[in-house]
This record gives C-alpha cells, structure tokens and sequence, in this order.
C-alpha cells in the first residue's frame, strides 16, 4: 500500500457507507467496499474488513438495516440498505461536510506570509 | 440522542449475544472474501494468488472481527469479563492461597456484616413493618440528675401543643398471664394510646383497632388487638376470633382486632403479644390509676417527626412545652423536662442499653477486616513474587500497566465476592444469634433478631469494595512495577539486610500487630471491667438468696385477698426445710421493673428554688433487711406490727440519711413522703437498685402493708437450689390455689448478672474476635517469617559456610520476628492510648490505660508471635550450605 493513500479521519467512513447504499440501494459489504474504492479511484486506504464495524454501528443506531439474501451469482450474502432515519442524518452530515471542507478549504488558501521561512 | 441510546441497548445485546454475533460475521467475512476471490478469477488470475489478494484486501480476518466486536458490544465489559474469568482460573490453580484468602475474608466480611445486620435490626430500624421509621424518635422526661417516664396528662398536653410531629404515641410494656384452655403463659403486651395503629402504620387482618376515645376513662374500654402469633398459637387462628372474650388481670378483655404477622410491636428485645388502650392502665400496671395524675411518670412514648423536623427543633418545641408545664403545676413539674431521643438512643429498651456494646463491636470488626486485609494482603504480595515470571512475561508482550494493574484487581475483588457471599450467609446465620448470648427470662427467649435489607447488603458490598482495594491494590502496584531487566537478574533478599520488597510484607504485619494489640487490649479492659462489676458488692446478699414472683393480679386478687395470701405463703415458705427467712417486697433490686417515686420533704430542708426533692422507694415485709441481706446501720427493721393502722414509719438509706440529716443520726426524726409524714425508725446501709453501675442515691422502704400493692416479688433466705425451691414453691401454691403459677426462681446472683448481660456480650463477643484477631496475626507473621527463610536460603547457607552456629541462625530469625512485633506492639500501644477511652460506659472502675491490660495483651503477643516464628526458624537451622549455595 503506498503512503500516497488517504487514511480515514474517524467517522468519514460511517459517511462513506451512508452515501454508498443511498445511490445503489441495496449492496451487501463487499459490494459497498469495491463500490467505495472504485469512487475514489483506489485514493482510499482501506482495509475492507474495517467496513463491518462501520455497518454494525450504523445497523446499531438504526440507520442501516441488514438483511440475508442470495447475490446475483446465488451466494448467501447480508445486503444493507439505508432506512428513512439514515436518509435523514445522511442529509444533515452532508451539510456538515460540505462547510467544513468549504471552510477548510478557504483556510488553507490563505496565502502564506512571505519573509518567514 | 436517541439514536445514541439505541445504540447502546443494542450493544448491551449484543454483549449477551457475543457468539450468535460472532457466528454470523464469520459467515459474512467468508461470503465477503469468497465473493472477492470470484472476482479476481474473473480477471484471470490463478486461485491461489486470487485468494492471496482477496485476502491482502481485507486486511486480516482476526482484526475485523475485533473492531467489529469493539464497535458493536461494551469492549470494557468484555475485558472485564475475561478478567473475571482469568481470576477464576488463576485461583482453581492454587486452591490453598485460595482457600485461605477466602476464608480471612469471610470472617472479616462476615463479621462485619453481622454487626450492620445487629445494628440494622435493633437500633435503626428495629420494628419490622412501622413505617418511617427513620423518623420515629422516643420521649422521657428528665429531671436535674434523673431520666423518668412521662405522666400521661403531660403527654396529653404534648399531643396538644406540639406541631413538629406527625404522631405522639404511647407503648408501655408490660406483662400478665395468660389462661387459654389448659395452658398458662407469661406473655408481653403494650398500654398504648388509643392512636397508636394510626401512627405506627399497621392495619390489623381481621377486626379493627382502637377508636380515637378508647383511651379515656377509667377502665372503660376492656378491648384487645391481639398478635397474629397469639393468634395462631393460642386460638388456633379462629377466624370467628373478632368479638370473643378473654380474661386478663382478672378482667374480661374482647379482642377486636388481629395484628398482621410480623409486626411484633415496638420495644426493642420483646415480641409484643397483646395490645390495650391506656384506658385499660390500672388493670395492668401496678400502683393503680394514673391516667390523671401528673406525678406518676409512668409512660413510654415515642413520637414522628413531620418530614424536615430536626431532633433539635423538636426538642426546643418539646421543651418549651415542658417549661410552661413546669410554671402551672409547680406542685408536681417543678424541675421535670422532657428529652427527645433517637431511636438507637432509646433508653427504655434494650436499644439504650445495646448501643455501646454495637458500637464497640463495629470497631473491633472493622479492625478484625483491617487484620484479615493484611492477611490476604500478604498472601498477595508472595504470589505477585511466584508470578513474576508470569507478569514479566505479560509486561514483555506489550500489556499496559493499567491493563495488567486492573486484572490484579479484578483478581481481587473475585476473592471479596465470594467471601462477601460466604460473609453475607454467616451474617444471616448470625442474626439470631446475638439473643442467644443474652440471659432468657422466666423461660422468654429475647426478641433480638438482625435485620439483612438492602441497606445491610449495599454496606456490606461497600466494606467489601474498600477491603479489596486494602489488599489488592498494594501488591498490584507492586506487580505493575515490574522492572523487566531486574526480574532477569534473580534477586533475593536477606534476612538481615532485607529491605526491598519485604517492606511491604513487614509493615503489613506490623500493622496486623498493632491492631491485635488494640484488639487485646480492649478485651482485657472490657473483662476486667466484667470482673469488678460482678465481685462488686451490690450491697445485699447474691448467695444464698432466691427471688421469684407469684401473678395475683393476673390471678384477679384484690388488695385484701392477696393480704392475707401473701402472708399465708411467707409461713408456710417459711416452715420449709432449709429456708431461713422469706419476705415479699414490691420490687427487688437490679431487677427489671422500676421502684416508686415519691416527692418528699422534710422538717428543716430548704430545698434549692428550681428543685422538688424526691426519692424512689420500695415497699417492703417484715424480715426484708435481713432476707436480702442488706445490713441495718441503727434502728430497726420492720415488722408485722407495722401494718396499716399502726403509725406510718419509713427506713432510709446512708445516702438520704447524709444528705438532709448531716450528722445527725435520722432514727426518730420524720420525713414527709407524698404528703404523709412518717417516723424513720431505721437506717441501711446503700445499696444498688437499678444497675450496678448507678452512684449512690437517696433511697427509702416503707412497710407493704403501709402502701400495698398487690403484685410483688418474693424474696428468700435459704441454701436450696433454685429448682428444688421452685418445685417446693409450686407444691405450696397449688396447695393454696390451684389457678396460680410461680414465675421462674432465679439467685439473686442471677438477676445481678441479668443485669450486666450487654457487659457480658461485649466481653464475649470483642474475646471471641480478639482471638481471631490474635490467630489471624499468628498466621500473617508465620507466612513473612517463612518466607524471608525461604527466600533467603543462600545467606543462610553461606553464613553457615563461614561458620555461623545453628543457634546464632535460630536467633537471627527469631530476633527479626519479634523486631517486627514489636514495632506493631509500639505503635499499637500509641493507638490504644487514644482509643480505650471510647470504650467509656462499658467500663466499670478499670483505667482505660490499665497496665495489667497493656501488660497482658504485650505478653500474649509476644508469646504468640515467638511460636509463629518458632517453625521458620528452626526450618532455617536445617540449611544445607552446600544444597544453598547451590540453589539458584
């Protein structure tokens, strides 16, 4: 894995999966670690197996639910999908991440003070 | 918020359901890593470097499940969990350690336990099923130097005036006989006011209980509620029981009401049996009708405090009440107050007479735990040393020091569990055991059980958290401080020289040392005391005199019968084979009901402004002095001669006699008592009439047939024992009247250590602990003293190389053992010095720096600390130098 990956601040991934199963719909976890990997063109480090830990937390705050299900190439597989309540806290940390990275986004354009090294 | 609360009722599931959980991340982990395998075949890789990749992206199979596990479940609860269950292990592998800690523990932890429950069940809360009684206080009325009753005209002016309460109530205690069927028994029950099932909050389970005007007027009101136990026993638990009749104290009672099971009244040491309105007093108490006399103080009462009711602002209320009283009826309230007491403090029931003795016993228990602590302290602290390879090797593969110091603790409190368990059951078992130690009255066993509720068990529990951090948390740190290189290097500790670690060990038992002394001390105090109050002359003859009572008044006597009964007895007693003398008296000395109070006056005594002079009094028969056998200083003794039409005289005591006769000899003068004036014809020496402790007071006798009352003890002089007088006595009676029963024949002897039982329990009970204590600090400085030999085998061996003797060697361990108890004996006399004092009440003319206890307890100890060292020395003269200095 080359250091050039981004590392997952805490609490993006939760989002990230969020997102995920709001535009596909249902997708059991391997599905949505691809999916996220290929969104972001492999810039993700992730560890695909820190996904379930997102999934169980999210299942636990009702935002997910989980269901048994055969995939399309008939394996037994769990498929997530987003509940109403997860639409909804999807919404509100969209905004959130939408300022903070506007916001952040303004810091850091900021231009340096020249004269100091 | 909410979503946050979901989250952790699903994690608390999910703690409970960990494998299920477990099970089905398994299967989707193999779905995930098969379906990513599929994938990469797709692609045209070989099986083998598709799975590896598969694998690669997953990142570890193992680490998902733990952050899965982490994230979904309580990872505290979870370690917590395996701590607990690696503590279980740990000690099913050393089940001798483990034994022992457990049963140091057990006994500490019981002990303890035992003492709340005691505590709990006989002076916090000690009437199970009254309500509030965190509330509930008890009223007597004092006098300068004195506590009496209260007058119930003065208690009904309280009811009136105070606002601070809830409730006033009376509850008297008394006792008749009862003639059901065939069978007679002496039972308890209580004069109460007619409020008195309102206030404590019990509604009965069949009937109805008093109406608010049944305690007014002269035995106008001859009902009962009696206890469900009474019912059960004595009426079969007739359910047609409400409005049946029942003869007591001669007078036909209808019982209108049943008590529901458990409620035993409210008297701390007897369970009530029956309860009547005050109206009823006369037929039951003795001395008459009272109920409009100010001057007999006869009442016991308790009264609720309204919520937020301090003791203090009650008691300005209560006294200020007691003040007006005392301004409009000078003639019989003058100087009289009325005091307020907390329940535990009660001083007409065994709470009053207990608590010093529950106080001293929570002391020496909590010193008993602080011995055990040390104890299992120590054992700790050996084990840390055996396991250090253990923890090296724990410290070595990355466990933190608050990981490795919380499992020691856990290690711990899974020990104080358990002996909390083991504690709690010794404690249940011990409830009944307290009355077991004090005397059963005329075949009446106490009522003294312990009480175990939440409070008791939440204490305990409490005890139980702090004894574990006392024991656990010393040799944790110790542990958790492993030095990793040090432990490489193979250190060991000397006999001499040996400081280091053994500091911890060596100070634990100096401490153990130290409060066994403590222990020792006070209990050599406490028998002491016990001795001197039972060799102390009570004035009267304790050998070779017998007292008993026959029940007239049960029997429906009026004055006139009982008279003449009386007197037939004293002769035929009298002509009995081995009796001297025999007399009846209204009450004998130390014994449980109160002597009469008269205001006196006399010809020449200007009594101080604020005071009414007043004295107790017994009523006597002829023959009295000389049966009980309290020696007449001048005068006479009275006689038959001295009955009712002949002139008044009284006999008073050295201490009256000084006090309003100063150098004069009284014989001849006249003292007014109650308004009459009686010639004094005699003076005796004092004597002690309510306990053994009391100073002497002003006291007088006046002759029965002079001021009658028809329940009296008899009272006789001879060399027989007990029951073959009670069988003689029995003979007698049926003899006279086949309906009478004597009452239990007890010495004198008997009834004056009757009286000093709660003495007599603390003696016992800080004995019985003071020689666990001692046993427990036997096995503390044997298990430092082995082990300093044991660990210390090579100096012992290259000492003996160099030439040392075997008894230079046994010296050398027996010095260093008794260095230790003597540092404990040192600062456990330093302690002692400030701590005996408290002892205060249940000492009886010992210094609470006594030498001969001090000396005592340093003797005992420094024996039993020379054979706890006695085995490791020895085992050290029998060091092979060349097997020592081998041994590595």
């Amino acid at each position: 894995m080359s250091q050039s990956k981004l590392d997952l601040l805490q609490g993006t991934l939760d989002l990230m999966v969020l997102q995920t199963l709001a535009a596909m719909g249902t997708l059991h976890g391997y599905g949505i670690a691809r999916r996220i990997e290929q969104v972001s063109g492999d810039a993700v480090l992730l560890n695909q197996g820190t996904i379930y830990a997102s999934l169980v937390r999210l299942q636990q705050r009702g935002w997910i639910s989980a269901e048994w299900g055969t995939s399309t190439n008939n394996r037994k597989a769990k498929f997530y999908s987003i509940t109403k309540r997860g639409r909804k806290q999807l919404t509100e940390d969209a905004a959130y991440w939408q300022r903070l990275s506007e916001v952040m986004g303004r810091v850091l354009a900021l231009p340096e003070e020249s004269g100091d090294k | 918020m909410t979503s946050r609360l979901r989250q952790l009722l699903h994690r608390l599931r999910s703690f409970f359901r960990g494998r299920q959980q477990d099970r089905e991340l398994d299967a989707e982990i193999s779905a995930h890593l098969e379906l990513a395998i599929e994938e990469n075949l797709k692609r045209g890789i070989s099986p083998d470097e598709a799975r590896r990749q598969a694998l690669v992206r997953f990142g570890g199979p193992q680490q998902a499940k733990e952050n899965h596990r982490d994230a979904r479940s309580l990872p505290f609860l979870e370690t917590l969990l395996q701590d607990v269950r690696f503590a279980l292990r740990m000690l099913r592998r050393s089940p001798g350690f483990a034994l022992l800690a457990i049963l140091c523990l057990t006994l500490g932890i019981g002990a303890n336990a035992a003492v709340f429950s005691w505590m709990e069940g006989l002076l916090f809360r000690p009437y199970p099923m009254v309500v509030k009684q965190e509330r509930l206080v008890a009223l007597t009325g004092t006098t300068s130097s004195d506590r009496t009753g209260l007058s119930w005209p003065d208690f009904q002016d309280l009811q009136k005036s105070c606002t601070l309460f809830d409730e006033l109530f009376v509850s008297k205690i008394m006792g008749t006989t009862l003639s059901i069927g065939e069978r007679a028994q002496v039972v308890t029950g209580s004069i109460v006011s007619a409020n008195y099932f309102n206030a404590v909050g019990i509604h009965p389970i069949l009937g109805r209980t008093f109406e608010p005007n049944e305690d007014v007027g002269r035995s106008a009101h001859p009902v009962t509620v009696i206890s469900y136990q009474l019912w059960k026993d004595r009426f079969g638990g007739d359910p047609q029981i409400i409005g049946k009749t029942q003869r007591m104290n001669g007078v036909m009672h209808t019982i209108i009401g049943v008590a529901p099971e458990g409620f035993y009244g409210t008297f701390v040491g007897w369970a009530m049996k029956f309860w009547v309105p005050a109206s009823m007093e006369d037929t039951f108490e003795a001395g008459g009708y009272k109920l409009e006399d100010r001057n007999e103080r006869w009442i016991e009462a308790y009264g609720r405090l309204k919520p937020g009711v301090t003791l203090a602002q009650a008691q300005q209320e209560v006294s200020a009440v007691a003040k007006r009283m005392d301004a409009d009826y000078p003639a019989t309230n003058r100087g009289h107050g009325i005091q307020l007491w907390p329940l535990w403090q009660t001083p007409f029931n065994n709470a009053g007479n207990l608590l010093p003795t529950l106080e001293t016993m929570l002391v020496v228990v909590a010193f008993v735990l602080l011995i055990a602590c040390a104890n299992v302290g120590n054992l700790l602290l050996v084990r840390s040393f055996v396991r250090r390879h253990e923890i090296t090797v724990r410290v070595a593969v990355g466990a933190g020091r608050k990981r490795l110091l919380q499992q020691l603790l856990i290690e711990g409190l899974v020990l104080s569990a358990i002996a909390a368990t083991g504690g709690l059951l010794i404690a249940r078992w011990c409830g009944h055991l307290f009355v077991l130690l004090l005397p059963v009255r005329n075949g009446n066993a106490m009522h003294l059980p312990g009480e175990m509720d939440w409070r008791v068990m939440t204490l305990s529990a409490a005890v139980c958290l702090v004894a574990t951090l006392l024991f656990a948390l010393l040799p944790a740190i110790q542990a958790s401080k492993i030095d990793l290189a040090a432990t490489l290097r193979s250190e060991m500790a000397g006999i001499a020289r040996g400081r280091g670690k053994s500091w911890a060990r060596s100070s634990l038992v100096v401490v153990q040392v130290s409060l066994c002394f403590i222990l020792l001390v006070g209990a050599g105090l406490l028998l002491q005391s016990l001795q001197k109050i039972r060799s102390d002359s009570p004035g009267f003859s304790t050998n070779g005199v017998l007292v008993t009572a026959v029940n007239l008044v049960a029997a429906g006597y009026d004055a006139e019968h009982a008279k003449t009964f009386q007197e037939e007895l004293i002769d035929r007693v009298q002509a009995l084979p081995g009796v001297d003398s025999a007399t009846f008296a209204r009450q004998t000395p130390l014994g449980y009901g109160t002597f009469a109070s008269a205001p006196i006056a006399v010809d020449g005594y200007q009594p101080p402004p604020n005071e009414q002079p007043s004295a107790d009094y017994n009523q006597v028969g002829p023959g009295y002095f000389a049966t009980i056998g309290i020696p007449l200083v001048s005068g006479r003794e009275f006689t038959r001669a001295d009955s009712e039409t002949a002139a008044p005289v009284a006999i008073i005591n050295e201490t009256m006699a000084a006090r309003y006769w100063p150098g004069k000899n009284p014989v001849g003068e006249r003292v007014q008592a109650k308004g009459k004036w009686l010639r004094i014809v005699g003076v005796a020496k004092d004597s002690k009439y309510y306990s053994m402790r009391e100073l002497p007071k002003a006291f007088f006798y006046v002759p029965r047939r002079q001021d009658f009352s028809v329940s009296a003890a008899l009272t006789i002089r001879t060399r027989l024992r007990p029951e073959i007088m009670a069988a003689a006595l029995s003979k007698e009676l049926k003899a006279m009247d086949s309906n009478l029963a004597v009452y239990e024949v007890i010495s004198l002897q008997e009834q004056v250590d009757r009286s000093t039982s709660a003495q007599k329990v603390a003696v016992t009970l800080t004995g019985t602990l003071g020689g666990l204590a001692l046993l427990l600090a036997a096995i503390g400085l044997y298990g430092v003293m082995s082990y300093t030999v044991s660990q210390s085998t090579r100096e012992l061996g290259l000492r003996m190389a160099l030439g040392a003797r075997t008894s230079e060697l046994f010296r050398l361990v027996i010095s260093r053992g008794l260095a230790l108890t003597f540092g404990g004996i040192f600062l456990g006399a330093a302690l002692a010095v400030g701590l005996t004092r408290l002892l205060g009440y249940l000492l009886y003319k010992v210094s609470p720096y006594d030498p001969l206890a001090f000396g005592n307890a340093f003797l005992v100890l420094t024996i039993v600390s020379l054979i706890a060292c006695f085995l490791p020395a020895w085992r050290a003269t029998r060091v092979d130098p060349i097997v020592a200095l081998r041994y590595e």
